[in-house]
């Protein structure tokens, strides 16, 4: 097992935003966390990063417990995060923000560059150009190739298809199934649960901090209850989950 | 003399003057980069740098005897300002560990970085008030202080040299530094973004840590250009580095290339102000520029973030 979250409880201060997650993702894997706002997505994946530390329970990569390693090792190990709003270097330009991807290594910096550019051409069109004035699309496309810098084994993912247009959506898709097909797993978080589904080996549904649903991706696209909540599908009257409307409007519009 | 014979001479000390701003506001304005913090102790930091510099300086040169000239006057230099730097290094490193540290690992709020600061500052002034008797130590200039050339008529001495060429190596040193090496790099992504910079592998304690001793380095070699120029004493520290942290307001906190701006601009104001008006209105004037700033530009002269070349 690559990534294994057991009974995970996080807390910020009073408030319980995780309780008690168990989830793996084994290599080459692409696993889709789904899930209405604040049902603690990000939060999962900032506690895997070590950014947060858990309360209970125990997060382990090839077995061995992450407790004791600070949390700007992760990426030595072969973690990789993409952030929830991407978090690119505002100041720095697009080849700096490359360069922080391959901040713990810069063996294979030239190559790598090389890698990133082929994968999104449109990032070598903007080289010099300050992170902070691309477009959201070219943004998202430098967050990807930033953590690819790392040459991760996982790569964490956190919505990278929020606020983009549908066609950039599909280019992101399309080359997150391609760095996995080189053999790199994903955790990727997503609101667009059709377009996560459809890449995806398996998926957990998150709710108010639980895992209430998990499967293979394609019976999840077949359950009626994530079709009716995440999938904005009228199916009837359903019990379970919660529908959530902007997720609804979201997935609609695109 | 009108205010325009007298334009060059008044420039010349101007920039003398404000490159030391300068080389101050950098402590300043690198940690408030990266923590958000006013860092009230610099001033002593700079003066443990001073007498570390002058102390060393006067082992060598013994007492009276012959003014040093040629390789001696400067060797005795270049240790003054190593011997400070290391001072003003260790002294900004204990500070980071004793007043700062423990208040990051138990995350104070806001106010309590600020009530630590003003007591380690005062503590750090009374401590070597106690240590050095409070009186005022002096060196005679290692080096023969002559007239060097004139600027458009205006005499540029041996001091004014040593102190604006040393203050701005140091700046460039300090700018291609952030710009260029793989710290510098840290420094800047824990200035944009604490938590990606850790996501890309950066050790955020590690460049607190380093922030804190480059701003020593830089502030304790310029306590001993300036304990060479006038004396070091254990209150010396307040109002250069009142003026400093006006230098770093004034090109915009956080800014690196803004204080260097800032510190220039600083020291040229008042000279200049200082003649038009009055030479004991010269820190009326400085202090009159901060609150100017605070008012009509408070993000200063090159705004507030640590930028590309930071």
């Amino acid at each position: 097992m690559l990534l294994e979250l057991v009974d995970v409880e996080v807390s910020y201060g009073a408030v319980t935003a995780l309780r008690g997650v168990n989830l793996t993702v084994d290599a080459g894997e692409i696993v889709t966390l789904l899930g209405a706002n604040g049902a603690g997505k990000t939060t999962t994946l900032r506690t895997i990063s070590g950014l947060l530390k858990p309360r209970r329970g125990e997060i382990r990569l090839d077995g061995e417990p992450l407790s004791r390693i600070p949390p700007h090792r992760l990426v030595e190990l072969g973690v990789a995060h993409a952030p929830e709003g991407r978090r690119i270097f505002p100041t720095m330009s697009v080849r700096e923000n490359l360069l922080m991807g391959a901040f713990h290594n810069r063996r294979h910096v030239g190559e790598d560059l090389e890698r990133v550019f082929a994968l999104f051409p449109r990032l070598k069109e903007r080289i010099s150009q300050d992170g902070g004035t691309l477009s959201g699309g070219e943004q998202q496309m430098l967050a990807i190739g930033r953590a690819l810098m790392s040459r991760p084994r996982l790569m964490l993912l956190d919505e990278p298809s929020m606020g983009l247009a549908p066609l950039v959506v599909r280019t992101i898709f399309e080359v997150i199934s391609q760095i996995n097909s080189e053999g790199v797993a994903v955790l990727l978080v997503e609101q667009n649960a059709a377009q996560a589904l459809k890449i995806a080996n398996r998926g957990y549904v998150l709710e108010t901090g639980h895992v209430v649903l998990e499967g293979p991706a394609a019976e999840l696209l077949a359950d009626d209850r994530v079709r009716q909540a995440y999938l904005g599908e009228d199916v009837g009257e359903q019990p379970g989950i919660e529908p959530d409307t902007t997720v609804v409007t979201r997935v609609r519009k695109s | 003399m009108g205010f325009l014979d007298q334009f060059w001479q008044l420039t010349v000390d101007g920039l003398m003057s404000g490159s030391l701003y300068a080389v101050i506001a950098l402590g300043y304005t690198l940690v408030y980069g990266v923590l958000q913090l006013i860092n009230f102790a610099h001033s002593e930091v700079f003066m443990f740098g001073a007498f570390g510099g002058i102390f060393a300086a006067r082992a060598v040169m013994g007492d009276g005897g012959d003014v040093p000239s040629g390789l001696a006057s400067v060797g005795i230099v270049a240790l003054g300002l190593g011997v400070g730097a290391i001072c003003g290094a260790t002294a900004a490193f204990c500070l980071e560990r004793v007043a700062y540290r423990p208040l990051r690992k138990r995350n104070a709020p806001r106010l309590a970085y600020l009530i630590s600061a003003i007591g380690a500052s005062l503590f750090a002034v009374n401590l070597a008030g106690k240590m050095w008797e409070r009186q005022n130590v002096t060196i005679e200039t290692p080096f023969t202080n002559g007239e060097v050339f004139k600027l458009f008529g205006a005499t540029v001495n041996t001091k004014t040299v040593v102190i604006f060429a040393t203050a701005m190596a140091m700046l460039i040193m300090l700018d291609t530094l952030v710009a260029r090496t793989r710290l510098g790099q840290s420094i800047r992504a824990v200035a944009q973004d604490r938590d990606t910079a850790v996501l890309m592998g950066v050790n955020v304690e590690r460049v607190i840590v380093m922030t804190f001793v480059i701003g020593g380095l830089l502030a304790g070699a310029g306590g001993f250009l300036y304990a060479m120029t006038f004396s070091a004493a254990y209150n010396m520290g307040f109002i250069p580095g009142v003026k400093a942290f006006t230098a770093a307001v004034l090109g915009g906190i956080g800014n690196v290339r803004g204080a260097m701006l800032g510190g220039i601009v600083l020291g040229l104001v008042e000279s200049y102000g200082g003649y038009l008006f009055d030479a004991s209105y010269k820190d009326v004037i400085a202090f009159l520029v901060l609150v100017a700033i605070l008012m009509i530009r408070p993000s200063g002269l090159l705004g507030e973030k640590l930028g590309r070349a930071a």
